[in-house]
């Protein structure tokens, strides 16, 4: 079934990122570049991979779109659902806990209004993710943002300067392949 | 001091760019390997090393590479296993952020070993960061012709890639990984056929770890007899431990294998004791899928005996009284942590990172988190207590792959070991179910 919302499309940038991308495995084997060509996908399109921007992942890689959906539902850095300009996830797992992720989380509910599991932040900015493990745990508490870390978050002056450092980005920062400073690198904001 | 073989260089400014990285004896294993020998004597080194996979189960490397199978005219694999989601370990992150050149060394010499022209790095897709940071370090190396065709004039060709996962522990399962890397869902396959037979695009395939391959420009370089000189028996070498939890100094340390557990936890070169100077109670040596042991059995074995980081030492008493090396993902908990509560969260850890393929792990994962939660949140039962042991027996080797185990160790180990916590949070509900609510012998926390 064709979906009949707007068709999105990908940047040139991210077009010739993707055709790199499947060079890497064998010609008969196109489907090996789903997980990379998610990562660009959320990345391009709002942080998000709608039912549209998964038919059109389909058409990239030539696989049924099932095959996308089978895929990105498994794996839980893809988002499925709208998301806020900021997608923080927390790590919630063992050497976090015990460096006080649980106050972590509560604190930052408090202060950006949103609920870990639920909508974005009324203004838009913040989402809230419960996620396991980040492979920092001697770092803890940790948070990711898109494709930064931000370390040893116990105290609120730590917290509060991560805030501080998200809410003043006016645009996301460039991905390596918008490094050539396209429009629509900032058009997805 | 212990020596450093893989972390020698990691604090030197620019390592990470070729240029420095060659400075420091940088791919000094690729020259040696492709011009002076022959791809079997490379795998006769690292057979002689006696290096075990520093993923978490300790099979002897050399002897996983003998196992390949070489058919004529068939392509073969290796494959980095780079997706460390493992809680308690975080080395190979800081490994390939910081030293990257190592890695593509390793990967290098070995896919040489290997005969395979064709390697990939598949690294969690939470990392992304350090997957542009290995892309650009691959796109020197093949300017610098250690990559691509003829390397070195050898006739050796050979491309390099990373691939990023997409947040799924349960791709660290070699078969998973594999899967994952042919754009599918990270299920894990039924063995037989292994990998070294059937593996990526159903041809042999090698997996290692990040820092098993890191390890192997060093074995090249000095030799498999010299490697093995360092460390204690069958435990040889260096080996990467990441620390953290409730010590004065977590991070990353390198250590040769022998050293005192005792000595690693309180020593200032080490992790320089208990922060806030309080008493440790409990470790998790080797992840979160090991055991966990009471401070007395981390320091002493049950006989007594000073306890060593190695694989022998760690394992020794087996399950009753010992625990595992695993990946190296030492996590220290000092005496105000809750065990129950601690033991549930795991259990929230591998219900949440089952791939739900096999019915014991995916049913039986959700029913210990869920009693752990109750018992945890004050509406426990004391059965609940033998229920928990029992059907962590019943998800033990009933599973495709170990996840089912690495899920089961942990509750049965903490109720083998805690048992009065968790008949306390049963006894005193009321007061277990307050945040921050600590039982331990003689005294109550709340």
């Amino acid at each position: 079934m064709e979906s009949t919302a707007t068709k999105p499309q990908f940047s040139e940038a991210a077009q010739a990122e993707i055709a790199r991308i499947c060079k890497q495995y064998p010609e008969e084997r196109r489907k090996s570049a789903m997980l990379p060509v998610l990562h660009i996908a959320q990345a391009e399109f709002g942080g998000w991979v709608s039912p549209e921007v998964q038919y059109l992942v389909a058409e990239v890689l030539g696989v049924a779109p099932i095959e996308v959906y089978e895929v990105s539902s498994f794996y839980t850095m893809f988002n499925l659902k709208p998301v806020g300009k900021h997608v923080l996830e927390i790590c919630r797992t063992g050497p976090c806990m015990l460096r006080g992720s649980d106050e972590l989380t509560a604190h930052l509910e408090r202060i950006t209004g949103a609920k870990v599991g639920g909508p974005a932040s009324e203004d838009g900015l913040f989402t809230l993710k419960e996620v396991e493990c980040l492979a920092a745990c001697g770092f803890a508490p940790i948070v990711q943002v898109r494709e930064k870390y931000y370390e040893q978050l116990d105290t609120p002056e730590a917290v509060d300067a991560m805030l501080t450092e998200l809410r003043n980005q006016v645009h996301r920062p460039a991905l390596p392949w918008e490094e050539t400073g396209l429009p629509n690198a900032v058009a997805n904001n | 001091m212990g020596r450093k073989l893989l972390t020698e260089h990691i604090n030197v400014e620019g390592i990470d760019t070729l240029e420095v990285y060659r400075k420091h004896g940088g791919y000094r294993s690729v020259e040696k390997a492709l011009k002076t020998m022959t791809p079997d004597e490379v795998v006769e080194e690292v057979k002689k090393s006696g290096l075990r996979g520093r993923g978490g189960a300790g099979f002897p490397t050399g002897m996983k590479w003998s196992f390949l199978a070489k058919p004529e005219g068939v392509p073969r694999y290796l494959v980095c296993n780079a997706d460390e989601s493992e809680p308690g370990t975080f080395k190979d992150r800081q490994l390939m952020s910081k030293l990257p050149h190592l890695l593509i060394e390793g990967m290098i010499t070995s896919s040489y070993a290997l005969g395979a022209n064709t390697s990939y790095i598949y690294i969690r897709g939470e990392l992304l960061y350090v997957l542009r940071i290995l892309e650009k370090a691959i796109a020197e190396a093949y300017a610098a012709g250690f990559l691509g065709k003829n390397i070195l004039g050898s006739g050796y060709d050979l491309d390099l890639h990373v691939h990023p996962g997409g947040g799924a522990y349960i791709c660290g399962e070699e078969t998973a990984l594999l899967e994952s890397l042919e754009g599918k869902r990270g299920n894990p396959r039924n063995k037989p056929p292994f990998p070294a037979v059937q593996g990526l695009y159903a041809r042999p395939t090698v997996v290692n770890n990040v820092e098993s391959i890191a390890a192997v420009p060093v074995i090249v370089n000095e030799g498999g007899d010299e490697y093995a000189k360092i460390g204690v028996g069958r435990s040889t070498g260096t080996k990467l431990i990441s620390a953290c939890g409730h010590l004065n100094k977590p991070g990353i340390y390198e250590i040769e294998l022998g050293l005192p557990v005792e000595e690693f936890i309180y020593s200032d070169e080490y992790c320089g004791g208990i922060w806030k100077g309080r008493d440790l109670k409990a470790v998790v040596a080797g992840g979160s899928s090991v055991p966990i042991l009471p401070k007395e059995l981390i320091l002493k074995t049950a006989a007594g005996e000073n306890r060593l980081m190695t694989y022998e030492s760690l394992s020794d008493g087996g399950f009753v009284t010992g625990t595992m090396l695993g990946s190296g993902g030492f996590i220290a908990m000092d005496e105000t942590t809750c065990i129950v509560r601690n033991t549930w969260n795991f259990s929230r850890f591998y219900h949440h990172e089952s791939c739900g393929q096999c019915s014991p792990c995916r049913e039986g994962t959700g029913w210990m988190e869920k009693v752990l939660h109750r018992l945890e949140h004050g509406h426990g039962h004391m059965e609940d207590i033998d229920l928990l042991v029992s059907v962590a027996k019943q998800i033990e080797g009933n599973t495709i792959c170990p996840l089912g185990e690495a899920a089961a160790w942990p509750v049965a180990a903490a109720v083998r070991h805690f048992r009065h916590e968790f008949e306390w949070h049963v006894t005193h509900a009321k007061e277990a179910a307050q945040p921050g609510a600590v039982y331990r012998a003689g005294t109550v926390l709340v």
